[in-house]
């Protein structure tokens, strides 16, 4: 039985890394290791102004409670944080953040390693690409290789 | 049931969500990708390809061979690619 609560956040805003860090372990004395995968929007060899991230309002945040929950089942994890940006990002800004907090490090980097690949394949945000010409973009497929990382921890 | 469209399913489409009547002989998720996909083309386009489309109900994902049930809502989308 957890004795913590997942913060999962599904917002607009950027966040920043050391603040929600200092939220996580501020206090307490049972931290041995804190693991923090930040992902970022590229400009594709500045083909992109920005991507856009359209998100199912809802099952967003109950999925990636789902796989937070999963994560916290199969690992001895003393807290975990897990934010996804929605709506424009400029190549160079963050997009998503997953920090695990454990006693000890081997938890915290496999659980923020599983994390992101549940991310990647099963929370419903999709991007569409912004062009630096104007242009209308597309939306980014799905990849193979996606599905094969999160394929691993089955 | 609710229905709701997300990215370039909802593009096509031409709307993000709906109200309708399942007729009764629509009874798993793949009957009613069959039954949306006769409306007019842009359901016809964003139901080309069944294989592509993921769906979830009442907001957990479920395969194409599911039941509809007495769910309220689905959703019809893409393969996903946040993160």
């Amino acid at each position: 039985m957890k004795a913590w609560n997942p913060n999962i956040r599904v917002q607009r805003d950027a966040f920043d890394l050391n603040e929600e860090t200092r939220r996580l372990v501020e206090g307490r004395g049972d931290i041995g290791a804190t693991v923090a995968f930040t992902g970022w929007c590229r400009d594709e060899d500045e083909r992109l102004a920005a991507l856009e991230l359209e998100h199912y309002p809802g099952m967003a945040d109950a999925e990636i409670a789902r796989i937070a929950n999963e994560a916290a089942e199969r690992w001895p994890l003393q807290g975990l944080t897990i934010i996804h940006r929605t709506g424009r990002i400029a190549p160079g800004e963050p997009i998503v953040l997953v920090l695990t907090a454990s006693a000890h490090r081997q938890a915290a980097f496999e659980a923020a390693s599983f994390l992101m690949d549940y991310l990647k394949t099963r929370a419903p945000f999709w991007k569409k690409e912004h062009a630096a010409d104007g242009t209308e973009g597309d939306w980014v497929a799905a990849k193979e290789t996606d599905d094969s990382a999160a394929g691993r921890w089955r | 049931m609710k229905v709701r469209y997300f990215a370039w399913v909802r593009e096509r489409v031409g709307h993000a969500e709906e109200d309708i009547d399942v007729p009764a002989d629509v009874e798993s998720v793949a009957d009613l990708i069959g039954w949306l996909s006769k409306r007019d083309e842009g359901y016809a386009a964003a139901f080309a390809e069944p294989t592509v489309i993921r769906a979830a109900i009442d907001q957990e994902h479920v395969e194409h061979d599911a039941a509809l049930g007495n769910g309220r809502e689905i959703a019809f989308f893409p393969p996903m690619t946040g993160g």
